[in-house]
């Protein structure tokens, strides 16, 4: 019996034969037929918000069965055009939605869902408290007459969802037990329920691991191969580059152009999206003279990690790799207070440290940017500014009340470092577009003055752009002399961002690598192994 | 059963806490554990139970209601005004008028919820007000006695003759309470609008991105609180032979308390009516209890708040704490 949220990765080749083979049938019907039509056509859309224009004038097409990618940075209106397709949002008059030989100046959620439109919403927009074969299942309770609810019903529905996926998971269980990663697979076999035309993806892969990811993308491929038409967005131009046909580009809310897939870079994508070009190499920074900051010696959590003994110095980028389930979270959350170590001992800027609770490790001067901080590490209805600054509030503080000068000023700068694109400070979290979110989170963290901070997928969700302004920002902190530890499941992240980089498997550290020194293949190689 | 543990939490801390205070109870005097002071307890508990599965409709689809024992106060007035009218009527009669009254009331606050955006313990306090300060100002604070006989007759569905020559009954508000339990019971986990309801609590924006009605949502929660309200109001009046304007002030939060004490989640996507029933019995228990063995009326409140503390302290440090046993192994990650 499968107790509790876990995946069965071993289980995986099997399934994904069966239902390979499940859809070569249906293929070949699809294919036969001239010319194809576009199954979507999208003109004239446009959208507002308050005084902030989301979508000017976009027009969009699918055609059946193609992989199309939505590019585009952090509030560019991406998210907001799959919100009017289905209508979620209505948008401005003029606008004509063409979808499968019907013709409509706006969507209901209901019409989208009956003519075969599914999403996996980039928020996931599940129900915690509902079990997940109810959260898979969902679309069988809606409708315009009510009915009797048949749980078995339901139960088959998203085992069979998840079959397809190729993972078993405790259907019976209310969703909010599960971590991000799980509840974002839930959410991907949500919509492979029922029979969908066209799938929207809205940053499927931004919690899962490579693996996951790789497994996603061939069901996604199966999923045209049968017919299906699916519009992908996802901030990794890899994935982009792997799975699609065609790449629609946004910028500020207007179209750029539609590009086919081949012939497109990773960079060409960037310069599309950001009308800037970038480009990357490796650190080279002497740190051998720099004092420790950070020394752990023989840390363990039976169960989650194992004799971890690691050094971070002032200054250094450290950067740990590893799959899902290694313990790399664990051990971050350990030395944040979050969870008490079995044994070991950790010294902090020369000073021995046992926290009692994460309130000593800000104090000491640990700072900690959880995995899951859209839904852990933001009040959503709150301000963007107060959310800014909530972990730093007596640096604004004077004489002993908050100086909303002080608040404007530090809010400010971070806006501005980072590059968060928002209407004004006041406006609350949830108007802001995911990407945007998360540097506003990341902002929070430096705004404190850590001496240690933590960084786990500090860029999930974040555009090309957002992204190296984020390490710009983490290198300067790091020359300023703070130890930073740096998490990521994308081995080409660590790689030219951190100066050396840790393997963790298993709860043990099983290996480490000199950027310089070796090839981001390398120990890619050593990780997915 | 560790999955069934981990979902029902709520439910078996409350059946432990009421199991102590029944077997203390049951030393500590010797008219608590008889089937005459059962029976009684659930004749008494019957119009809070109702109540409180109404409650919890609107508290499971995110919202709350303060207004619902003033609305039931006010249900009771016209009613029996409306009765007399009409020179006696019945019980059917009786349900209908009550429960029409009772749904037009709730969907008011739905109203103004929905249409205008009210946040609800806003709209309802203001409702609860309005209520009130009409039935006091229309009605002069005057109660009605001569209500029609049906409705003043005691109704003994059950009945047993006891050692000391007593009598335990089950009486009709004991079945008008099953089945409004059993309506909501079949409301909120067997149909596809319950189910909604959840959903809408859950996660509203999740629920409207799949197309849910949230107006519909709103006035079925309220209208359900309203039904339920009416119904109450009109037991409560049987029960009580009289209708005395301000008799059911306050019992909103009583029942709250109740409710939420049953594992209902202010905010929304959770609470079950077993839960909720619980909730109602652990404090009638409770107050019977301390009735008995002579403690001053007093003091009741105190306990009561008291016990209530202790029950949602114990329901929400989880089970898996208290019982580490339990706990399943986990899954690093
Ligand atoms: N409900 C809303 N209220 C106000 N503004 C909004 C709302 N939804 C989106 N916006 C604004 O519209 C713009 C586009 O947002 P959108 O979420 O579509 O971006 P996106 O391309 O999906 O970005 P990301 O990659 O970060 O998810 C942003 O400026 C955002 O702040
Ligand atoms: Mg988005």
């Amino acid at each position: 019996m499968a107790v509790g949220p876990g995946l069965a990765p071993a289980r995986l080749q099997d399934c994904k034969r069966d239902w390979i083979r499940g859809f070569d049938s249906m293929a070949d019907q699809a294919l036969d037929g001239a010319a194809p039509r576009p199954l979507l056509s999208l003109r004239n859309v446009n959208m507002t918000f308050g005084g902030v224009k989301a979508l000017k004038n976009v027009s969009f097409e699918v055609l059946p069965g193609e992989v199309h990618c939505l590019a585009g940075e952090n509030g560019s209106g991406k998210s907001t055009l799959i919100k009017v397709i289905t209508g979620v949002y209505k948008p401005e008059a003029g606008a004509v939605i063409d979808y499968d030989g019907q013709s409509y100046s706006h969507m209901s959620p209901v019409t989208a869902q009956a003519s075969g439109i599914q999403v996996i919403w980039q928020d996931l927009a599940l129900f915690p408290e509902m079990t997940v074969a109810e959260n898979i299942a969902f679309q069988t309770v809606i409708g315009r007459w009510p009915r009797l609810v048949n749980y078995a019903e339901m139960r088959r529905v998203a085992i069979n969802a998840l079959q397809r996926l190729g993972v078993t998971f405790d259907v019976d269980l209310a969703l909010h037990h599960f971590p991000i990663a799980q509840r974002q697979i839930v959410a991907i076999a949500r919509a492979l329920v029922g029979e969908a035309k066209l799938v929207f993806m809205d940053e499927p892969t931004a919690s899962l691991t490579q693996s996951e990811t790789d497994y996603l993308l061939d069901i996604v491929r199966n999923l045209s191969a049968s017919g299906v038409a699916v519009v992908f967005v996802s901030h990794r131009l890899a994935e982009v580059l792997e799975i699609s046909s065609r790449v629609t580009v946004l910028r500020d809310g207007a179209l750029v152009g539609v590009y086919p897939t081949k012939g497109l870079t990773q960079s060409r994508i960037t310069e599309l999206m950001t009308g800037k070009t970038f480009d990357y190499s490796v650190l080279h920074r002497d740190l051998s003279r720099s004092p420790v900051m950070l020394e752990v010696k023989g840390l363990s959590r039976p169960g989650e990690f194992d004799d971890v003994s690691l050094t971070v110095r002032r200054g250094e980028t450290l950067g740990i790799s590893g799959l899902l389930g290694a313990g790399r979270t664990e051990l971050a959350l350990t030395l944040f207070g979050m969870r008490k170590p079995k044994s070991g001992s950790v010294v902090l800027d020369g000073r021995p440290v046992r926290f009692g609770s994460n309130r000593d490790a800000i104090a000491a001067g640990v700072a900690y940017l959880s995995e899951d901080r859209l839904s852990l590490g933001l009040i959503q209805p709150q301000a963007i500014a107060d959310n800014m600054v909530i972990a730093s509030l007596d640096k604004i503080l004077s004489g002993g009340f908050i100086s909303s000068d002080r608040k404007r000023s530090l809010v400010n700068r971070w806006i501005r470092d980072l590059g968060v694109r928002i209407g004004k400070q006041d406006d609350a979290i949830s108007t802001l577009s995911g990407g945007n979110q998360q540097r506003v989170a990341i902002a929070k963290w430096l705004a404190t003055d850590p001496k240690l901070l933590i960084l786990d997928a500090p860029t999930v969700g974040v555009d090309v752009g957002a992204r190296a302004g984020i390490f710009d920002i983490v290198s300067k902190l790091a020359d300023s002399g703070l130890a930073i530890i740096l998490i990521s499941d994308e081995v080409p992240e660590v790689y030219f961002n951190a100066d050396r980089v840790l393997h963790m498997a298993q709860g043990r550290i099983v290996g480490e690598f000199t950027p310089g020194a070796t090839t981001p293949q390398a120990i890619e190689e050593a990780v997915y192994a | 059963m560790r999955r069934f543990v981990r979902s029902h939490a709520t439910e078996l801390a409350l059946l432990a806490v009421i199991a102590v205070i029944c077997v203390f109870l049951s030393f500590a005097t010797d008219r608590f554990f008889t089937l005459g002071n059962a029976f009684d307890l659930l004749n008494t508990s019957s119009v809070n139970i109702i109540f409180a599965v109404g409650l919890l409709v609107v508290l499971i689809a995110g919202g709350i209601d303060i207004s619902f024992a003033v609305a039931a106060s006010v249900v009771q007035y016209l009613t029996a005004t409306v009765l007399g009218w009409i020179g006696g009527g019945n019980w059917i009669v009786g349900f209908i008028i009550a429960g029409v009254l009772g749904v037009a009331l709730g969907c008011i606050n739905a109203l103004l919820i929905h249409g205008f955006r009210i946040i609800s313990i806003v709209a309802t306090i203001s409702t609860f007000n309005i209520f009130f300060g009409l039935l006091m100002f229309f009605t002069g604070g005057v109660s009605i006695y001569n209500l029609p006989d049906w409705l003043t007759t005691r109704v003994v569905l059950f009945e047993r003759e006891m050692a000391d020559g007593t009598w335990a009954e089950i009486t009709l508000p004991v079945l008008i309470m099953a089945i409004c339990v059993f309506a909501t019971w079949a409301l909120i986990t067997r149909t596809t609008t319950g189910r909604q309801l959840y959903a809408f609590g859950d996660n509203p924006e999740g629920a409207r991105r799949f197309g849910i009605n949230i107006g519909a949502m709103q006035f079925i929660a309220f209208g359900w609180l309203g039904l339920m309200a009416g119904i109450a109001g009109l037991v409560q009046a049987h029960y009580a032979q009289e209708v005395v304007p301000n008799a059911l002030y306050g019992r909103e939060l009583d029942v709250l308390a109740a409710v939420v004490l049953g594992g209902a989640r202010l905010g929304g996507g959770k609470g079950s009516v077993l839960g909720c029933i619980l909730g109602v019995l652990l404090v009638s228990i409770t107050q019977n209890g301390l009735n008995l063995m002579g403690v001053s009326p007093f003091a009741f409140k105190m306990i009561v708040g008291a016990i209530i503390l202790a029950a949602i302290t114990l329901s929400n440090t989880s089970i898996e704490r208290l019982l580490p046993f339990l706990k399943s192994r986990r899954v690093p990650s």
